[in-house]
């Protein structure tokens, strides 16, 4: 569903990604990992568009988009949840989920769209009038992942789901990730929550100083010495 | 005594009425600065501009007086779009004093354009409006009228700004720019299309304002300060606030100038907005960040 070939991209003068290659297919679970700093919600800056790719391919469904402008992108089919949640604060919760449906085709399915989330997160229909910004960390991200479903996405890009929530909260915003996959969602996630992240994706990359060192099935990366060494503290 | 009891509640309404009429003057300065961060320092003279126009449709191109006054809202919303995207868009992410001074540019060059175009000559549309008498209050229809329109387009404002996808976009916008191409938001075409709207209301309180006042160029004068200490008063770029703000200022004009004399109800709004000034700078309503 969505290639990246060779991607080099930064900021100004500064190169954040190095010839990154990744692929996602229809209906599977990915996470990129690594530590901080290392380029990941950089990745997803540029696959969303916010930045510009200064060489590489970006293609969604056959599709080369890497010159469209990033308000195109979600029209492609691809939403992403920014890290940090970045909610409207001073918007009510169903005007946040509003703004997540803004493009024409998402406003044709609105109200079917908004019972959706609302049944993948009834806590969010009890707070529909509530000021998103009021709300705790783990009924934000939440919010955030409910806004980003309501343009129906073919894929979701998650920044960073777990940072900055209490341990507690980061064990049901894992969970909620299974649920969001077992919707049949195709799903792209950057996480430095190895251990979490990769009991609930199908494969995963791990991205070191903008590159990919190595890529394969969960199980295989949750095994290898690499990762357990550098990142798991075994 | 009965009769000074008339007259205030006299000066009571008056001042309702005004505050209506205000509070749409400083709507639309307001909802340009709460949502691009830019002030407006030309907005009164989009006001002039809208006057002119409305004049010269109807008072000399001999149009009926609901098109001329359609075609003024359509002038200064497309003056609103235009001066966001040749003079504000360049100065976006400069300093606020060199986005003060572009606009206020923008003051001089239309008060002098309109001085070349239409001279210094006092214009007015020669339509007068009779008085009304609800029991023993005299009142002014033209001042009703305006503040039943102005009262209409702040709903229809409201409305908009709260049911509609782009209203709830620029909502959204003053809070987060960054991520809006991500709710797949074209952030520029938003800006300008609050440009238009700032620009279409400056036209409708030219449309109201024409029915009482002369035009000449320096016309703005009389109300941009106003506006602005206005929108000031109530918390820059928090609509609320401005609405209220625009009726507490119209009482203090109105009910100050009877008690005292005409102009001394100026004086009185803007000791008042001084001292205010003082006890709470950010405005009596300021925003919840």
């Amino acid at each position: 569903m969505l290639e990246i070939r060779n991607l080099s991209a930064g900021y100004g003068s500064f190169q954040a990604l190095f010839d990154v290659s990744l692929s996602v297919r229809a209906g599977e679970s990915v996470a990129v990992i690594g530590p901080n700093g290392a380029g990941k919600t950089t990745l997803l800056r540029a696959i969303s568009r916010l930045i510009d790719a200064s060489s590489g391919d970006m293609v969604m469904e056959g599709r080369r988009y890497n010159d469209i402008p990033s308000h195109e992108v979600v029209s492609l089919g691809i939403a992403q949840v920014p890290e940090g949640r970045r909610l409207f604060p001073r918007l009510t919760v169903e005007d946040n989920l509003m703004m997540g449906a803004f493009t024409p085709a998402a406003r044709r399915h609105y109200r079917e769209r908004l019972d959706f989330v609302y049944s993948l997160f009834p806590k969010m229909k009890e707070r529909r009038m509530q000021m998103a910004g009021t709300m705790s960390g783990g009924e934000q991200q939440m919010c955030a992942i409910g806004r980003a479903l309501m343009s129906k996405p073919k894929l979701l890009l998650l920044d960073e789901p777990s940072a900055g929530l209490a341990p507690v909260i980061v064990q049901s915003i894992f969970e909620l990730m299974r649920r969001i996959r077992a919707e049949g969602y195709t799903v792209l996630i950057v996480e430095q929550n190895i251990q979490q992240v990769l009991q609930v994706v199908d494969r995963g990359y791990l991205l070191e100083t903008g590159r990919i060192r190595m890529g394969g099935p969960s199980e295989a990366l949750l095994a290898s010495d690499e990762i357990r060494k550098a990142y798991l503290g075994v | 005594m009965e009769f000074f009891d008339i007259f205030l509640l006299e000066a009571v309404v008056n001042g309702l009425l005004l505050g209506g009429l205000l509070a749409l003057l400083a709507l639309g300065l307001n909802l340009v600065f709460g949502v691009i961060d830019v002030i407006w320092i030309c907005y009164a003279e989009l006001i002039m501009v809208g006057m002119y126009a409305i004049w010269w449709l109807y008072s000399v191109q001999g149009f009926p007086l609901w098109l001329a006054f359609a075609f003024g809202v359509a002038v200064t919303s497309l003056l609103g779009a235009a001066l966001h995207h040749f003079i504000v868009r360049p100065v976006l992410t400069a300093e606020p004093i060199n986005q003060l001074l572009v606009t206020g540019g923008v003051l001089f060059f239309l008060q002098a354009a309109a001085t070349v175009v239409f001279t210094v000559e006092f214009r007015n549309i020669g339509i007068r409006l009779p008085g009304v008498s609800v029991g023993e209050l005299h009142l002014s229809m033209a001042r009703l009228i305006a503040f039943a329109v102005a009262l209409a387009s702040i709903v229809a404002t409201y409305l908009f700004l709260t049911r509609t996808y782009v209203g709830t976009a620029i909502r959204a916008i003053s809070q987060d720019r960054g991520i809006m191409p991500l709710m797949g938001v074209n952030a520029s075409r938003i800006y300008l299309l609050t440009s238009a709207l700032g620009g279409g209301l400056a036209g409708l309180a030219a449309c109201l304002l024409v029915l009482q006042y002369d035009i000449h160029p320096a016309i703005g004068l009389s109300f941009g300060p106003i506006a602005f200490l206005i929108c000031v008063l109530g918390g820059l770029g928090n609509l609320v606030g401005g609405f209220l703000a625009a009726f507490i200022f119209a009482q203090f004009i109105s009910v100050g100038g009877f008690v005292f004399h005409l102009e001394w109800g100026y004086v009185l709004a803007f000791v008042f907005f001084i001292v205010m000034m003082f006890w709470k700078p950010e405005g009596l309503f300021a925003r919840r960040r």
